[in-house]
């Protein structure tokens, strides 16, 4: 299979960092905007849930966090495991950038999921719970990877060992999501992602898509801005680099 | 908030704490990698130059 024309452009660490320069304003923007209108929706705006009342209003913080956390450790592996067999740079720049804002995501979610468990379940944490385990098992997933790549004074082979562990470990991705059918669990079932229809009302469900969408934009905002930095790290001393900061265009 | 205001108001307050690290964190880094790259390309200081006596 031929790859598309310009698809080679995105190998480049000056065209990437030229794009992600055009673009993060636009997400940061978006976020911005996202997360005041679904916070506030959320908050004062929607109804209170008829069973768990006021509390349910941490819905729109905490499955989104938690969507985040998988989705970057998806993004993590599948860069890893591409700069991995075809040797790309750029590629392993990415998972190292994704790594961070994940293990941060993962970490809120626990800590609101616990939040959210003690007036709910009545408990902050459940040892033994599928979902809460495998979660926590994603944090330490994330720390070991950066703990791995730290532990090495060489890049290149900080890239290739720690690309390894992201990818075994994307096995955990979906065992977090279907644990709540594989397992017995505190933990509810899916509510958005039902087949046939949401088990939320509408009124709850709006502001619930746009805090989903508010993170997801954060998330790729933030990859931006790390990506960037990691592409100056990388690129240390090359010309176009030097032409850039000499331009004060960075 | 129903007498449940510390839960609610505690968990978005650790969700933006973690939001406002994150906007931190990636806008420090890059900032001091554009600077470290900055000095770096900057021409040695004429003082410091070898000159043809020293050589």
């Amino acid at each position: 299979m031929k790859l598309p024309i310009w698809f080679h452009r995105f190998g480049s660490p000056p065209y990437v960092y030229g794009l992600a320069t055009a673009l993060a304003p636009w997400l940061g923007g978006s976020t911005l905007i996202l997360l005041l209108a679904g916070g506030v929706w959320g908050l004062a705006v929607a109804p209170p849930d008829y069973l768990q009342g006021e509390v349910y209003r941490i819905i729109y913080i905490h499955p989104q966090t938690a969507y985040i956390s998988m989705m970057a450790y998806m993004v993590m592996a599948v860069a890893a495991g591409i700069g991995f067999i075809w040797r790309i740079k750029l590629a392993h720049a990415v998972a190292v950038s994704a790594a961070p804002i994940g293990a941060s995501f993962t970490f809120c979610a626990l800590v609101t999921g616990a939040i959210w468990g003690r007036p709910t379940w009545g408990t902050y944490w459940e040892w033994g719970d599928p979902r809460l385990m495998f979660e926590l098992l994603l944090l330490f997933l994330y720390l070991g990877y950066l703990a791995l790549r730290a532990a090495f004074d060489d890049r290149d082979k900080a890239d290739r060992v720690s690309a390894v562990l992201a990818v075994v470990g994307i096995v955990n991705v979906p065992i977090i999501h279907y644990s709540v059918l594989w397992w017995n669990t505190l933990h509810q079932g899916p509510t958005i992602s039902r087949l046939d229809s949401p088990a939320m009302d509408t009124s709850m469900l709006i502001p619930f898509l746009i805090m989903v969408a508010g993170f997801t934009t954060f998330f790729f905002w933030m990859l931006l801005r790390r990506l960037q930095a990691e592409i100056v790290e990388r690129e240390h001393g090359t010309r176009w680099l030097q032409s850039l900061v000499r331009d004060g265009a960075a | 908030m129903g007498g449940n205001g510390a839960y609610v108001w505690s968990a978005y307050g650790i969700t933006l704490g973690v939001l406002i690290w994150n906007v931190w964190a990636a806008r420090s880094r890059l900032k001091r990698n554009l600077r470290l790259a900055a000095r770096d390309g900057e021409p040695e200081p004429e003082g410091r130059q070898p000159r043809v006596s020293q050589l």
